[in-house]
């Protein structure tokens, strides 16, 4: 068979993202539709900046969606075929079988494997991770930095302090403190895995009663359902088949595994929870920046004539006020955190070395740059894009939200 | 004005105190541990000969005695191996046993010794200081005057093309983290497939021998994505400044635009960005440490690389020292330059 052209090889890889395609003029015809109903992510659509940038990160998760829902992929990620090492793009493949797609897209890696089916298994590796890890350091950050702006004193110098102690380090120096094999072994990731998911649930369960606890027989039942379900699932997430932490000297018996009804990947849960380790100080410094500054507002004056209690004020009055900068940094945050993944890729650390993740891919295709420019351009420019997209969506929803 | 760098002090140093027990502790983990003795004896030692290698070498003893050794607080540790060969802390090639000062540590301006480069911490740490310093001064001299530039460019007239192309610029460099604009750089300027070979893929030769050909790639990648940043807060801090009343007051009196942007912007405008700048120093921390890995330049980030692949506590230690001082040392500046610039504002 021939090598395809360049004008062949653009055709065909548009044309095996035709799902997303469809994807995403679905969902931009439904939202401009009915934008006027939708509040703030309405708004979004008059601002050709923040369309722009939300086109771009939904094109990387509906490509992460239906990348492992197997619409995209070509061939396996992990997969190496005899021949098609370092192989420039439109190779075709040679004794390709029966239903195996012919060409290598976008070529081979320097193990043969196919370098646009690795991009796309990629983007779901950050889809996953990354808004998840962001979030949970939100939780974190908002229910520290609540309290240390609204009481100050001693809570706040002590909480600040240990969060400008996390700031001071460098990101790169933490990484490869917490993320190395050896350091997996004795268990500290499980152990700081099992106190930073905590938050979640603390933050649920505060936020439900201080709403709620004037009506006891509606809160009470609402607690006993919620929290359960989130206990059951903080047990499940931090618990490997049946153990917190087992590693011959400790052993912390978990969930039993028949309840149990998945197991995070050990080097997953270290990267995911020192992602969120280093997110959530920032996350902290800004939610008491914000609560320093709204405490001073007549409804919360107001609020407390009423005789509402502290959490009350802090959740209902303070949080829902601060949300237009938060909801900002969030998206920024998901940038950030999706840097903070690449990194981790980059230095080799917590994930295996042969995932798909682009930070990896961007590492082993930089040792033969000068000569195959093939295997670490695709992931670095969707890396690029992905991140340039939350950016600009931050910036169209921050001129949305200023307008109001 | 004292009084509060002196407690600024004080919390850097209870700050730095806390950090180095923090990598201590990582370091003195028993599997690190292990690791290291590892690679310091023989990849295949057995259990027992690892404990007692350990052992030996005084890292069995308890994290706090240890961490005193380090600080210089508790006698340094001595032992006679069985072949007669005297190990401790505070022994260095080159010195008598009786000559073993007693105490060794930061107090007695003792890092230690590499456990990788086999010399001594205190001199690996200031030549790898040095060849970062030389890094960071070029990306400093390029980064600051162009952020600027894009920055006030942008923010003198809010709206308009050049406002537009400028911010889209700064968007798309703080969304390119070093390594992926290293790799795109290397892969235009210097691979041989593009053609366009103008400087080099590596800067290894720039440690002795700097030229434009092998250096500039780094700066620009480093530079690069910490301008964007500066640049979007210069612009924002330029569009307020623009809309203030005495601007229009000028505008009105016949001032020509130029003369308004250099004589009565720009120095209200600068502010803002000389607190960003000083913040930004963590970050292109990072920053050196990606880029001296991408292009092979032996610096202080290479040496933390190193340091931490290979569980190399002391020198690990020394950097993060090094690296808390710097950010700290920043925020401070930062701090007292604000109220310098500022006469609203005084610490009271």
């Amino acid at each position: 068979m021939e090598p395809l052209s360049t004008w062949e090889i653009i055709g065909r890889v548009l044309y095996q993202f035709s799902s997303v395609w469809v994807a995403l003029i679905l969902l931009f015809a439904l939202s401009v539709a009915f934008k006027r109903r939708l509040g703030l992510y309405g708004k979004l659509f008059d601002s050709p900046i923040g369309m722009i940038g939300f086109g771009l990160v939904m094109f990387w998760v509906f490509t992460g969606i239906f990348g492992a829902l197997d619409l995209i992929v070509t061939h396996d990620p992990l997969t190496q075929v005899s021949g098609m090492k370092n192989k420039v793009p439109g190779t075709p493949m040679r004794g390709a079988e029966e239903g195996e797609y012919a060409w290598y897209l976008l070529g081979g890696d320097n193990l043969a494997r196919d370098v646009f089916s690795r991009m796309v298994s990629g983007a779901w590796i950050v889809v996953q991770i990354a808004p998840l890890a962001t979030l949970f350091a939100f939780m974190v950050g908002i229910t520290l930095g609540l309290p240390a702006g609204y009481y100050g004193g001693r809570l706040d110098t002590f909480l600040s302090f240990l969060a400008n102690l996390i700031l001071a380090f460098p990101v790169i120096l933490l990484f490869y403190l917490l993320v190395t094999p050896e350091i997996v072994a004795t268990g500290v990731p499980n152990y700081m895995a099992a106190v930073l998911f905590v938050f979640p649930i603390v933050f649920i369960g505060v936020l439900l009663n201080s709403r709620y606890y004037t009506r006891p027989n509606f809160r009470t039942p609402l607690l006993i359902g919620v929290l359960g379900v989130a206990i059951w699932l903080y047990l499940a997430l931090i618990s490997t088949s049946g153990y917190v932490v087992n590693n011959g000297d400790v052993a912390i018996p978990g969930l039993p595994s028949v309840l149990d009804p998945f197991d995070i990947p050990g080097g997953i849960l270290v990267v995911f929870v020192s992602v969120v380790f280093v997110n959530s100080p920032t996350v902290f410094r800004i939610v008491r920046g914000l609560a320093l500054d709204i405490k001073t507002r007549d409804y919360v004056a107001a609020a407390q004539t009423r005789g509402e209690g502290p959490w009350y004020i802090m959740l209902w009055e303070i949080l829902p006020n601060a949300r237009g900068p938060l909801i900002v940094d969030f998206c920024l945050r998901i940038g950030y955190t999706t840097i903070l993944l690449g990194t981790l890729g980059f230095f080799g650390l917590g994930l295996p070395p042969e995932s798909p993740d682009w930070g990896s891919t961007i590492n082993e295709g930089r040792k033969l740059l000068s000569i195959y420019l093939h295997p670490a351009l695709p992931p670095a420019l969707a890396l690029l894009s992905l991140v340039l997209g939350l950016n600009l969506l931050a910036d169209g929803l921050r001129e949305e939200s200023l307008k109001d | 004005m004292g009084l509060f760098i002196l407690r600024r002090f004080g919390v850097m140093l209870l700050t730095a105190l806390c950090l180095t027990f923090v990598v201590f502790f990582l370091t003195n983990l028993y599997p690190n541990l292990e690791k290291l003795a590892k690679t310091q004896g023989n990849q295949r030692m057995s259990d027992e000969q690892v404990a007692n290698w350990l052992e030996n070498r005084g890292y069995s003893q308890p994290l706090l005695v240890k961490y005193g050794q380090w600080l210089g607080v508790a006698p340094g540790f001595t032992n006679t191996l069985s072949d007669g060969q005297v190990v401790g802390n505070c022994v260095r090639p080159g010195v008598a046993p009786e000559d073993t000062a007693t105490f060794c540590g930061v107090l007695q301006g003792e890092w230690g010794q590499s456990t990788v480069f086999k010399d001594d911490v205190g001199a690996i740490v200031s030549k790898r200081l040095g060849n970062t310093g030389y890094l960071m001064f070029w990306v400093l001299v390029l980064m600051i005057p162009s952020a600027l530039i894009v920055g006030v460019l942008a923010g003198m007239k809010e709206g308009s093309f050049l406002d537009r192309s400028l911010s889209t610029f700064s968007i798309i460099t703080t969304a390119t983290p070093e390594y992926v604009s290293g790799v795109i750089f290397i892969a235009i300027f210097t691979s041989s497939t593009v053609g366009l070979k103008w400087f080099k893929g590596t800067a290894t030769s720039a440690m002795d021998n700097p030229t434009f050909e092998n250096f500039f790639l780094p700066v620009l990648t480093i530079s690069l994505y910490g301008m964007g940043y500066i640049a979007r807060m210069t612009r924002a801090s330029m569009t307020e400044v623009m809309t203030a009343q005495y601007i229009r007051t000028a505008r009105l009196k016949g001032v020509s635009f130029p003369n308004i942007v250099m004589k009565h912007a720009l120095r209200n405008a600068l502010i803002a960005p000389f607190t960003v700048i000083m913040l930004q120093f963590p970050w292109l921390l990072n920053g050196v440490v990606i880029v001296e890995t991408l292009f092979n330049y032996k610096g202080f980030g290479w040496a933390l690389v190193q340091a931490a692949g290979n569980n190399d506590i002391q020198l690990l230690l020394a950097i993060s020292v090094v690296s808390v001082f710097v950010v700290l040392f920043t925020q401070l500046i930062s701090d007292i330059g604000y109220v310098y610039l500022n006469p609203r504002i005084r610490i009271s």
